[in-house]
């Protein structure tokens, strides 16, 4: 029985897993970051900024708003595979950048 | 002549799309996305609805479906495709057509009767119109606006890939008006506008929509 660990972290830096009384065995942890390429236009991250204004934080200049991808993998991550994973599945490379941050340690 | 409509988790109009080709003289055949079967169909429908609930990307995980690697190989050897609304946006995500559907520019879900005008009339779906004819089927969708860079869109144009171009108004802010285009040899056609629920007078704006069933029959039977 496995229970997943409870904490919430970070980009890079590894979650794991409670295999038993006394054990922690870390799952190495990948994010994944996809937004819109500048050129594509992007009416969501506009009307973000059209509500920021009216709130009145007029010194926001731009947003764009993108994805957020947190993947926990087994073993040590393959960065081959998940530039693969990044690039032909998480993100359309025809209209989206992508970035890929492997865990730090 | 079987024409193969894919259902897929969310699909929602492939039961118009089974009822446009059985009106058109076709026999439908159901196809499901997990099979790895295309049933020796003739033709392929991939039809509009909220595929996998639109998640990650309009169409991005139904591209990917067991089914789909089947219609693309076929694709490539000339087999005709209709991707109509998300399917429009499955064919884009798997690869056989340009360019990408995205959020409407004005954020808005947006449902009327749409004016185009076909521009090529030499595809198995269209060969029924002519040229530069006008023709009023629905458009219902929240994620259609059309965009590809604008060298890739020079080159669309350059070989006559867009085949439907909205008239009198841009339901959704697509680059050049573009509402469908084909594949590079013609054979796989996709547009965000719904022939198949422009078939009846009792139910749609015109009947414009079984033009797009009655071509592909004859396409099927001069191949």
């Amino acid at each position: 029985m496995s229970r997943k660990g409870c904490m919430a972290n970070v980009t890079g830096r590894a979650d794991g897993e409670f295999a038993g009384p006394g054990t922690f065995v870390p799952v190495p942890r990948v994010v994944v970051d996809v937004v819109l390429k500048p050129e594509i236009s992007d009416p969501q991250g506009q009307a973000v900024l059209g509500a920021l204004g009216r709130l009145g934080h007029g010194g926001v200049r731009s947003v764009r708003q993108g994805k957020h991808f947190v993947l926990d993998v087994e073993g040590t991550p393959d960065e081959a595979e998940l530039k693969q994973i990044a690039e032909t599945l998480l993100a359309n490379p025809v209209i989206e950048d992508v970035e890929l941050h492997l865990p730090t340690d | 002549m079987r024409i193969g409509i894919i259902t897929f988790p969310g699909s929602l109009d492939d039961v118009d799309a089974v009822r446009a080709v059985r009106l058109a003289g076709g026999k439908p055949v159901a196809l499901w996305h997990a099979d790895h079967d295309l049933k020796d169909v003739d033709a392929v429908v991939v039809p509009g609805g909220f595929s996998y609930g639109d998640y990650l990307r309009a169409g991005a995980i139904a591209a990917r479906a067991p089914l789909m690697r089947e219609v693309v190989d076929r694709a490539r050897s000339g087999l005709p495709v209709l991707g109509i609304c998300n399917g429009f946006q499955v064919l884009c995500e798997a690869g056989l057509l340009p360019g990408a559907l995205t959020r409407n520019s004005h954020l808005h879900f947006r449902n009327r009767d749409q004016p185009l005008r076909v521009e090529r009339s030499d595809t198995p779906w269209t060969s029924d119109f002519a040229e530069g004819q006008r023709i009023v089927i629905p458009v219902k969708n929240g994620e259609g606006r059309y965009v590809a860079a604008p060298q890739d869109l020079d080159r669309l144009e350059a070989e006559r890939r867009v085949v439907f171009r909205y008239v009198d108004g841009n339901p959704n802010g697509s680059l050049r008006e573009i509402a469908g285009v084909a594949s590079e040899n013609g054979r796989v056609v996709g547009l965000m506008p719904h022939p198949e629920h422009a078939i009846e007078d009792l139910t749609g704006p015109s009947t414009d929509g079984l033009g797009f069933f009655t071509s592909v029959l004859k396409a099927v039977v001069a191949a």
